[in-house]
C-alpha cells in the first residue's frame, strides 16, 4: 500500500519544503539576508543535540525546541557581535554558524555517537525515505511524519507571512521608521528567524542541509526577477520551491539520481531562466530594450538627416548609402526598413524620402533639437557646445518637456546658429 | 536660562540629556524647549549630532542620560503625535515596492499592530500623495522614481502620519528647485495649522527665508530661539568654529542678509 502512495508522499515532502523556504527565503533575499538562511541551517545543530541529549529522544516536539533555541542563540550571537562588538556582519555570520555548528557536531560524536544522527544523513537528508517514516496515533497509522510535520511548518510560515505582512514590511524596508511607530523591528526579526531555524530543522530531516539552503535562497531570487511587487513575489517564490520539486522528483526517476539533488538541479534551471527571460531584469528583456532604443535613436537621424537635406539643399530624397550609419550599418539598415514599412518615408526611384507623417514627426525632433541648443546656449553653453547634447535629448524629449523648454525660453525663434526652431504643428 | 516649561503645551521639552554611541558621546546636555506652531531649522555641521538629536526624540537610539516629554508624555505614550521624515538614503529604494504603499506605512501607527490598513487610510494615503503633487505616481515602482519624487514621497508618508509634530532629516538634501519648492511650501502650510516642524537643514543661505526658530548644534546646543536673535555672525562661528570654508560661507550668508535689508 505504502509503495502506491510513495511517489505522491515524496513530492508532497519537496513541495511543502519548497514552499515553506520559498515563502521565508522571500524575506531573505529582500533583507540581503540569504547567507543568514545558510548560517541558521548549521546553527541549529547544537540545539539538536543538547534537545536530544536532554530528551533521550528524537520526538518532534524536543527536536523543534532545540531547533528554535538553537536559531534564536545563532542570530542573537550574530546581532551581538555585529552591535555590541563591532565585528563586521559577514563576519559575526560566519563566526556564529561556524562556532555552533562545530560545538553541535563535537556533542553529536562525543556524547551521542551511538545514535543515528549522522552527518551524511544531515548533510544529504533522504527524502526516498519519507513514505516510510510513518506517524502513529495510538495505534493508528497517520501518514508519513514528514509530511505531517512540513505541512504544519508550512501553515505556520503562511500564517506569519499573512498575519504579520504589514509589520515585515515596514521592518524590512525602513526598520527606522517600523520603530518609530511603534512596530519593533527587532522582534519582527527574531519572529522571522525563528520560522526560518524551524522551517529548516523541519525541512532538514527529510531533504538535507544543502537542499534547504538552496530552497531558501534560489527560489526567492529568481522570484525577484519578475515582479516589482512584495506580494506577488511571495507568491511566486513559494511556487517556485514547488514546482522544483515536483520537476526535481521526475527528473530524478528519469534520471534514476538523487532526489534532492535534482530538485536543487530544477531550482538552478528555474533561476537560469528567470535570468534570461524575466522581462524587466532578465539580460534578454534587458538585450531587447537597448535594441529598440538603439533602433528609435537611428530612425529619428534618419528622419532629421532627411529633413535637414529639404530644408538646406531643397533634396527631398537620399540613397541609401547617404542615410545609414557606416558604423552601426544593421541598427540603421533595421530602422531605415521600420520607417518604410510604417509610410513614415517612401521609395522612389532607388531613392528615400520624407512622406507627410514623416516631415511631421522630423519637424517635431528638429524642433527639439533647437530648443534644446536654444535653451542650453541661455545656459551658458557656447553656440559650438549645444549640438552633442541636444543630440542626445532630442530624442527624449516628451511634449510635456517641450513645452517647459519653449516657456523658458518666450522670445526665441532661432537656434544659436540662427536657424528656424519649427513651430508645433 | 532660568524659565519654567509648561510641560502639556511644549510640543518637544528635551532635558539634560547626552547621548553617547559606543560609550564616546555625541550629544551632550541638551536642554530645549520647542514652542508650539513654529517651523524650527536644526543646523550645524557635520557630525554635529543633528540626526541623533531627532532620533533620539524617538527612542531610535539609546539616551545616556535626561528625558524627552512629547506634549508632557514620554515617547512610547506621544507616538501619534509625530511624524518622520528620515534621511532618503536610509532605506533601499530597490525595494520592490510602489509609492503608495510606502505613503500608506505613514498610517501603520494609528492602524495598531496585525490589523490591516482601512479604505479610510488608503485614502488618506492618496490624499497625502495629492498634497506633495505625486498623485499620478501612486503605482510607479519606489526606484523608477527621481530623487525629489523619493523625497516628495517621504514627506507623503509623513503628512499620512496626521501628526502634531514633524521631525525631518535633510528633506532638502539633494532634491531639485522645484521640489526644494513644494516642500517648502508644504511646511508653511503645516505651520499655518498650528502644527510644529522640527527640520534638520544644511543650506545656511536660505536658513532666515525658511525658518522662524533656530536650533545651533555642534554637540551641545549653542543657540536657540527665534531666528532673528539667534542667526549671528557670532553664534554661527561658536557652531561652526574653526572650519574656514563653512565659516566663510556663514559669513556671507549673514553679510547676504544684512545687505538685503
Amino acid at each position: 500500500m505504502v509503495e502506491i502512495w510513495a511517489p505522491f508522499w515524496i513530492v508532497l515532502t519537496g513541495a511543502l519544503a519548497g514552499a515553506s523556504c520559498g515563502l521565508l527565503g522571500a524575506y531573505l533575499v529582500l533583507r540581503k539576508m540569504s547567507l543568514l538562511g545558510d548560517a541558521l541551517s548549521h546553527a541549529v545543530l547544537p540545539g539538536i543535540a543538547i534537545a536530544f541529549l536532554l530528551s533521550g529522544s528524537r520526538d518532534v516536539l524536543p527536536m523543534f525546541v532545540g531547533a528554535t533555541a538553537g536559531g534564536v542563540v545563532a542570530t542573537l550571537l550574530i546581532e551581538t557581535f555585529h552591535r555590541r562588538w563591532r565585528v563586521q556582519e559577514d563576519t559575526s555570520i560566519g563566526i556564529a554558524f561556524t562556532a555552533l555548528f562545530a560545538l553541535g557536531v563535537v556533542l553529536i560524536t562525543a556524547f551521542a555517537a551511538q545514535v543515528d544522527l549522522d552527518q551524511e544523513c544531515v548533510l544529504y537528508g533522504e527524502i526516498a525515505y519519507t513514505p516510510w517514516d510513518r506517524l502513529f496515533w495510538g495505534e493508528r497509522d497517520m501518514g508519513p511524519r514528514p509530511v505531517w510535520i512540513l505541512g504544519v511548518v508550512f501553515a505556520l510560515d503562511l500564517l506569519i507571512v499573512v498575519v504579520f505582512y504589514k509589520e515585515l514590511l515596514i521592518a524590512s524596508f525602513d526598520p527606522e521608521m517600523a520603530v518609530s511607530a511603534g512596530i519593533s523591528a527587532a522582534l519582527m526579526h527574531y519572529v522571522l528567524m525563528g520560522a526560518v531555524s524551524v522551517t529548516t530543522v523541519a525541512a532538514f530531516e527529510s531533504v538535507g542541509a544543502i537542499l534547504v539552503v538552496a530552497m531558501l535562497i534560489v527560489p526567492g531570487a529568481s522570484a525577484y526577477l519578475w515582479s516589482d511587487q512584495l506580494k506577488v513575489i511571495l507568491t511566486l517564490s513559494a511556487l517556485m520551491g514547488v514546482v522544483s520539486a515536483v520537476a526535481g522528483y521526475f527528473l530524478a526517476s528519469a534520471w534514476n539520481s538523487s532526489i534532492a539533488g535534482a530538485m536543487v538541479a530544477a531550482m538552478g534551471a528555474i533561476f537560469a531562466f528567470s535570468l534570461l527571460l524575466a522581462p524587466r531584469y532578465g539580460l534578454l528583456g534587458r538585450f531587447a530594450r537597448q535594441a529598440r532604443l538603439s533602433i528609435r535613436v537611428a530612425r529619428d537621424h534618419v528622419l532629421l538627416k532627411l529633413l535637414r537635406e529639404r530644408e538646406s539643399r531643397q533634396v527631398s530624397a537620399l540613397g541609401w548609402g547617404d542615410l545609414v550609419d557606416a558604423t552601426a550599418r544593421r541598427i540603421s539598415g533595421l530602422a531605415l526598413r521600420s520607417l518604410i514599412w510604417q509610410g513614415l518615408i517612401v521609395r522612389e526611384n532607388g531613392r528615400f524620402a520624407l512622406a507627410e507623417p514623416g516631415i511631421t514627426r522630423a519637424t517635431e525632433l528638429l524642433r527639439n533639437h533647437r530648443l534644446w541648443e536654444a535653451y542650453l546656449n541661455q545656459l551658458g553653453l557656447p553656440p559650438d557646445h549645444v549640438h552633442d547634447p541636444a543630440d542626445a535629448l532630442e530624442h527624449v524629449t516628451d511634449d510635456h518637456l517641450q513645452r517647459e523648454i519653449r516657456m523658458a525660453l518666450p522670445n526665441i525663434a532661432t537656434d544659436p546658429q540662427g536657424k528656424r526652431i519649427p513651430e508645433a504643428r | 536660562m532660568l524659565h519654567t516649561v509648561d510641560e502639556s503645551i511644549t510640543p518637544i521639552h528635551i532635558h539634560d540629556m547626552t547621548v553617547a554611541y559606543h560609550k564616546k558621546p555625541v550629544l551632550w546636555d541638551v536642554d530645549l524647549a520647542v514652542p508650539e506652531g513654529k517651523l524650527v531649522g536644526v543646523v550645524g555641521p557635520n557630525g554635529a549630532g543633528k540626526s541623533t538629536m531627532i532620533k533620539a526624540i524617538m527612542d531610535l537610539v539609546p539616551k545616556a542620560s535626561g528625558w524627552v516629554r512629547i506634549y508632557g508624555k514620554p515617547y512610547p505614550r506621544a507616538r501619534r503625535a509625530i511624524g518622520y521624515v528620515p534621511q532618503r538614503e536610509s532605506v533601499d529604494w530597490d525595494f520592490p515596492i510602489h509609492a503608495l504603499d510606502v505613503v500608506l506605512m505613514g498610517r501603520y501607527g494609528h492602524v495598531g499592530w496585525v490589523r490591516r490598513p482601512g479604505k479610510r487610510d488608503r485614502e488618506r494615503a492618496e490624499e497625502a500623495l495629492e498634497k506633495v503633487g505625486m498623485v499620478d505616481f501612486g503605482h510607479r515602482q519606489i526606484n523608477q522614481l527621481s530623487g525629489g519624487q523619493q523625497q516628495r514621497v517621504f514627506l507623503a508618508r509623513a503628512l499620512a502620519q496626521d501628526a502634531q509634530i514633524y521631525l525631518m532629516d535633510e528633506p532638502f538634501a539633494g532634491v531639485d528647485a522645484a521640489t526644494e519648492r513644494a516642500i517648502i511650501d508644504i511646511l508653511m502650510d503645516l505651520r499655518a495649522r498650528k502644527k510644529t516642524m522640527l527640520v534638520v537643514h544644511h543650506d545656511l543661505h536660505t536658513v532666515r527665508q525658511y525658518f522662524d526658530w533656530l536650533v545651533l548644534i555642534n554637540m551641545r546646543v549653542v543657540a536657540a530661539g527665534e531666528t532673528r536673535d539667534v542667526f549671528t555672525e557670532e553664534n554661527l562661528n561658536k557652531t561652526y568654529g574653526g572650519r574656514l570654508t563653512v565659516l566663510s560661507e556663514a559669513a556671507q550668508a549673514v553679510a547676504d542678509h544684512r545687505g538685503g535689508l
